[in-house]
């Protein structure tokens, strides 16, 4: 197992290194240019050569990726070229939010969908398994901006209980101003996956709860609720697990429009800038962490199998 | 019935404690009062002299000070400045320092600071090119006393040092003012009236700025940049929301006091909302442009450009993208309606909007169904409402054009380049400018030096003869003559359409009080009643 995963860790260094390529090429070939961005609306095209020469953006292609890759190899992902701040500064200002929102939302995810998905299974057929299922469709189909104001004006306007933006510390802030602040976002955000999940637990709870080994363990006299939890819920566990890590990956996306809707200073928010003002250095250091976070939740996902599948060795 | 065993009141507790502790452990917040703003954009730059986003001209006003400003009169008057003389000549200024000037690091301010501060600003502004042009020798006379020797009167020496639009000359202390113009500044001290919190600033979300307890502010009553600037709140937190919708939200809740620039669709919802006040805060608004590319045809001609600018009728603009008849205004003349240059020469080509005349212009050139390549910056509503309706209209009158839908990145990007449209080129993009940045013939906008001229690269020689006359002459009334014929050129030459002026309004709490109207927004005289 030991060895599995250190091959597999050892395995993300290529795998990073054709994304780092990929993302430095294609931001360089795409249009728009950080230095008539800076230089504005008064400038003249010999003001945006100046600039350009003076953050190298003048230098070759070539040049430029072997620059940024040398002091990649140090953990330099460089400086931005707008704030003139360390990207790792920048990214070390937003981590606690989109980790934190990212956390409420799996925990309050898996939380209600798994049961819901397992009752849902348990009652197939039933006004309960058609209302999951209904509620399914709906939190899949909502954008989830439109349910993002649609929650801000109940709540936050219309009742005041939950402040409408912005993200408090559970650190520095305390319990209280973190859990007003992101409740909101948590909601919206898992909607969407609480639908995913619910879905995929109860159609893989139902094809368990066919199973002969289920019909056997019920003509024992077993109750329906060890049923449920000892021998269906257990077996359906591998693609649960793989559509929850699934989920985190899309996450990562999703955070983009909850942060800018509920106004969370998150890494989300943090590439959306950086790619409208074309702020290279903090575009090719956050795809490099959120390609790095997609691998790790990949090898977590295959370990978890083992967990739940015995049958399963690496 | 629930049971706890010991190890589940243990666990309980382990699980409690600290989340008891960080509660407990929040800071109690001091009685300070505060005004939260919603600022236009992200103040993602911090140097006002190495970018000319308004944003960081802004910060700028928060954290500098300036030698002089202008006021509401659209006159310089004296801001850091106590007393100064002009020789019979006119070609040596002298300048003295008022009494009790101190940069946020506790040292004196000294002539050496401003004469460095306006040296890297003459390297990087248009109007401190011109100026330095003209200036043999700027140097510290002592401490206090600054002398500008000149090689030939400039009429626009006050109104150089004291424009109050990008890039503004922010006096900084000396060593930092040393920056190459091409670099950033990576230290923030300043002498204004309150002083930047670096550790507290996160890109992209927050800025905050506290009360600066040394500055010693003029006595005369604020009007635009100049008069007393008195901070009134201790600190003043400029909050960045990237949603339009959620901003005004937090208006309403009462999470926010100031929001600086709402979108239009959003502005009747605030107007309903008996606890905010929206009006309008600058008074000279902002000018919509038309910007054609000279060097490519079919606007390499100016009769073809002036048939465009015939169909341009300024009501459509205006309704198409700003809406509210309050908020905006038909102008006709290249200076902002209402100012002192303010004129109607000439102007009746861009009064025409007319689309039969234009139709009939056009039909008397050579033009040849040449499309005509229009950037449309998709992200930025007022541009993409303009976009369309020039497209419209030059489809009515019979040109070819082909719509390029991009981000604003794309098109600042595009717009400098002078390639042929196959190879990456343009024929025409939409802005605006701000009134103050346009109130006179220096503008960049108004160049006619396709070398070292805006976007679009006009090029008449006779202009740019106006342009420098305006510039060297020194009586007022000789300056409004010459900036009626810098008109009568742009319009002659087709340099641009103008599409109206239209009038961003502010919306916030009502108990905000003691705004200052200024096409830039102050924070200093602001007080909020909680």
């Amino acid at each position: 197992m030991l060895g599995y995963i250190a091959r597999r860790v050892l395995s993300t260094i290529p795998v990073m290194g054709v994304v780092a390529l990929f993302v430095f090429l294609m931001l360089r070939l795409s249009p728009g240019d950080p230095a008539a961005v800076i230089a504005g609306d008064y400038a003249t095209a010999e003001d945006i050569a100046r600039i350009r020469e003076r953050l190298g953006l003048d230098e070759p292609i070539v040049v430029q990726f072997f620059q940024w890759l040398g002091n990649l190899l140090q953990g330099d992902l460089g400086i931005s070229i707008f704030t003139n701040l360390p990207v790792t500064t920048l990214i070390a200002q937003r981590l606690e939010p989109t980790i934190m929102l990212t956390l409420t939302t799996l925990t309050f995810t898996i939380l209600v969908a798994v049961p819901l998905g397992t009752l849902a299974a348990w009652k197939a057929g039933s006004l309960i398994d058609r209302a999951v299922m209904i509620f399914a469709v709906a939190g899949f189909s909502i954008p989830v901006f439109v349910l993002g104001y649609m929650l801000i004006y109940q709540f936050s306007i219309e009742w005041r209980w939950l402040p409408v933006q912005g993200y408090k510390s559970i650190f520095e802030d305390g319990v209280g101003p973190f859990f007003r602040h992101i409740t909101l976002p948590t909601l919206t955000l898992s909607v969407i996956y609480i639908a995913l999940i619910a879905r995929i637990t109860r159609a893989s709870v139902l094809e368990i709860l066919q199973e002969d080994y289920v019909r056997t363990a019920r003509a024992k006299g077993q109750s329906e609720t060890k049923v449920l939890l000892r021998h269906a819920l257990r077996n359906a566990a591998v693609p649960i697990v793989t559509v929850i890590g699934l989920g985190v990956a899309l996450l990562i996306g999703g955070v983009v429009v909850t942060e800018s809707v509920y106004n969370i200073p998150g890494l989300g928010r943090l590439v959306l800038d950086a790619v409208l003002k074309r702020d290279y250095p903090i575009i090719q250091g956050l795809i490099l962490l959120f390609s790095f976070v997609y691998i790790l939740i990949n090898l977590m996902i295959d370990l978890l199998y083992t967990v739940f599948d015995p049958r399963i060795r690496y | 019935m629930l049971r706890w065993s010991r190890r589940h009141i243990m666990a309980a507790a382990a699980v409690a404690l600290p989340l008891t502790m960080a509660a407990q452990a929040v800071p109690a917040q001091a009685e300070e009062s505060v005004l939260r703003v919603i600022p236009h954009a992200d103040l993602k730059n911090l140097d006002p002299i190495w970018t000319t986003a308004y944003i960081s001209r802004n910060h700028g006003y928060m954290i500098y000070d300036t030698l002089f400003a202008m006021d509401a009169n659209l006159e310089v008057q004296p801001q850091m400045v106590d007393t100064w003389t002009v020789s019979d000549d006119n070609k040596t200024w002298t300048f003295v320092l008022r009494d009790g000037l101190k940069f946020h690091d506790g040292q004196p301010v000294k002539a050496e600071d401003a004469v460095a501060s306006l040296k890297r600003w003459g390297a990087r502004d248009g109007m401190g090119q011109a100026l330095f042009a003209v200036i043999e020798s700027l140097e510290a006379k002592d401490d206090k006393t600054m002398v500008m020797q000149l090689s030939e009167p400039y009429g626009l020496v006050l109104q150089s040092i004291g424009k109050i639009s990008s890039n503004v000359p922010f006096i900084m202390p000396k060593r930092i003012a040393e920056t190459d113009p091409f670099e950033q500044i990576s230290e923030y001290v300043g002498s204004g009236p309150f002083v930047f919190q670096e550790d507290e600033w996160v890109p992209g979300s927050k800025v905050v700025y506290l009360k600066n307890e040394d500055y010693v502010p003029r006595s005369e009553p604020p009007s635009f940049a100049a008069g007393g600037k008195v901070a009134k709140v201790d600190r003043v937190e400029w909050l960045y929301f990237p949603d339009q919708t959620t901003a005004m939200n937090a208006l309403i809740s009462g999470e926010i006091d100031f929001f600086e620039q709402p979108a239009n669709d959003l502005v009747p919802i605030m107007e309903r909302d008996e606890g905010i006040v929206v009006e309008v805060n600058d008074p000279l608004g902002n000018i919509g442009f038309a910007r054609f590319n000279h060097l490519l045809p079919p606007f390499d001609n100016a009769d073809v450009r002036r048939a465009a600018m015939m169909a341009m009728k300024q009501e459509d603009y205006m309704t198409a993208a700003v809406g509210d008849p309050k908020y905006w205004k038909t102008c006709y003349s290249v200076f902002p309606c209402g100012t002192p240059l303010d004129n109607d020469v000439e102007s009746s080509v861009m009064a025409a909007g007319s689309i039969d005349a234009a139709k009939q212009a056009l039909a008397a050139t050579d033009y040849d169904g040449t499309p005509v390549v229009i950037m449309q910056p998709t992200d930025i509503p007022v541009l993409s409402a303009f976009s369309l309706v020039t497209a419209q209209k030059l489809r009515q009158i019979g040109m070819t054009v082909d719509v390029q839908a991009m981000d604003w990145s794309t098109l600042t990007s595009r717009r400098a380049k002078r390639d042929p449209v196959d190879q990456g080129g343009w024929n025409m993009f939409h802005t605006w400018w701000i009134g103050a940045d346009v109130i006179n013939p220096m503008a960049i906008a108004f160049s006619g030096n396709p070398e070292a001229g805006w976007f679009g690269w006009a090029d008449d020689l006779e202009l740019e003869e106006y342009r420098t006359a305006f510039a060297t002459a020194t009586d007022p009334n000789a300056q409004k003559d010459i900036a009626a014929k810098v008109q009568e050129r742009l319009f002659k030459i087709g340099a641009s359409g103008h599409l109206g002026q239209f009038f961003v309004p502010v919306a916030y709490r009502d108990n905000v009080e003691g705004l200052i109207k200024s096409p830039v927004q102050f924070f200093w005289n602001i007080s909020v009643d909680r």
